[in-house]
Parts: C-alpha cells; sequence; structure tokens
C-alpha cells in the first residue's frame, strides 16, 4: 500500500499517525511532510527506524521549494512528479494521511 | 445481486466532529456508498474517536447533532466500524463511552485492515 503524507511532522501527527497504524509498504512524503525527510529534525530517528519496514521517499520539488534538498535523510529517496504518478499506479491501493 | 462489483471502501476518520466539516462530510460519504450496496468499514483514529463519544450536545453551538446517525448505520448494512485502541486510551476513553458497538483494535491490526482495501477514503 502507498501511503501518501502532506503535514510536517513537527505540527501535526499525520506522520506519526502513518507510522503507528502501517506495518509496511512506501511512505511518500509531499508538501510540508517532506520536513520529515530531513536530518537534524527531533522525527529524523523515528523516520530512519522506520526505513527498516518501509520505503520513503520525498518529493524532489517539494524539498527544493523548501530549500532542504541537500540534507535528505539517507535512505530516503526522492522522486519527481511523474514518479509519483509511477508510485500511485505501482500500488492496489492508497490512503492519505491528512 | 451486486455481489460481484461491490469494492472493499474504507473511511478513515482522524478528525473531531465540530471543530471542521470532516466528520460529517464522511458520514454523508459513507450512506452513499451504503447505498451502492458497497463493502463498507469505518475507521476512527486519533481525534476522529470523539466522533462516536456518548451525550453530545450541541444546542449551545447551534449546530446539528449527527451522531445519532452512527447508531443508524447498522440500518444500511454498515457494520464494521473498527477504533484505534491506542487512540481511545490517550483520550481518556473507553468503549462504554462510545454511542455504538465497535471492534477496538491495535493500531498493527488496523493497518493491517487498511491494506485489503480497494477504496481508502480520509477524513
Amino acid at each position: 500500500m502507498l501511503h501518501i503524507v502532506n503535514k510536517s511532522p513537527l505540527e501535526r501527527n499525520s506522520l506519526a499517525a502513518c507510522l503507528r497504524i502501517a506495518g509496511s509498504g512506501t511512505i511518500l512524503l509531499i508538501e510540508d511532510a517532506v520536513y520529515g525527510a530531513i536530518r537534524g529534525t527531533t522525527v529524523e530517528a523515528a523516520v530512519k527506524e522506520a526505513l527498516v519496514r518501509f520505503r520513503i521517499v520525498a518529493l524532489q520539488p517539494d524539498l527544493d521549494a523548501r530549500a532542504v534538498a541537500d540534507r535528505v535523510i539517507e535512505g530516503v529517496g526522492t522522486v519527481d512528479y511523474a514518479g509519483f504518478v509511477d508510485l500511485v499506479a505501482e500500488h492496489r491501493n492508497c490512503q492519505s494521511w491528512l | 445481486m451486486t455481489e460481484g462489483t461491490a469494492k472493499k471502501f474504507m473511511f478513515v476518520n482522524r478528525t473531531a466532529p465540530y471543530g471542521t466539516a470532516y466528520a460529517l462530510e464522511s458520514l454523508e460519504v459513507v450512506l452513499i456508498s451504503a447505498a451502492f450496496d458497497q463493502d463498507v468499514s469505518l475507521v476512527f483514529i486519533d481525534d476522529g474517536v470523539f466522533q462516536l463519544k456518548k451525550g453530545q450536545q450541541t444546542k449551545g453551538i447551534e449546530t446539528k447533532n449527527f451522531s445519532p446517525t452512527y447508531r443508524a448505520l447498522e440500518g444500511y448494512d454498515v457494520e464494521k466500524l473498527y477504533v484505534d485502541q491506542e487512540s481511545l486510551v490517550a483520550r481518556g476513553l473507553t468503549e462504554a463511552d462510545l454511542i455504538v458497538d465497535v471492534t477496538v483494535l491495535p493500531s498493527r491490526e488496523l493497518g493491517a485492515l487498511m491494506d485489503e482495501q480497494d477504496v481508502v477514503l480520509s477524513f
């Protein structure tokens, strides 16, 4: 299953809820959720730990817009908009953690 | 007669009832999907569990109290209501505080149910 998160994990619990409920799959971080993909935050440890069970990717244009593309956590991938579409097509279903 | 085309729809509710319109909107879509004989389940996570709190009195905020609708869902063959145990506990609630009978599940079991769905809609 593809899990899409679009809220900053430093402000909202969407990513935390996703990590608690979901057991495996792919997590795509978009919009303000890309702050969860970077080093040095209070959620970095949780994200690194989640890499064991999930494939985690962040949307490159959102990283670029926020000037944080140079500090993506090792193991977290990036995709462009076409890659976003591919992810949706690759998975049987998806859940948006609003 | 529509069994062959029924899909598994899950409605994920993560917001409290009156601060935003999400809870009411979710209920409306739930009833629509039920009318189309789909296999519908509802999940309540995080503040979504407050939607099911017994004893809501909305006269003072001049808003429609839609909580009795959860009790009517059975009449539309919507009987799969799941609540995240951790979310309940975190809010000082127990099953006895809820307006309807639900199945309380550990988080990961809810996740496994979510994986099985054809369509997942978030509110």
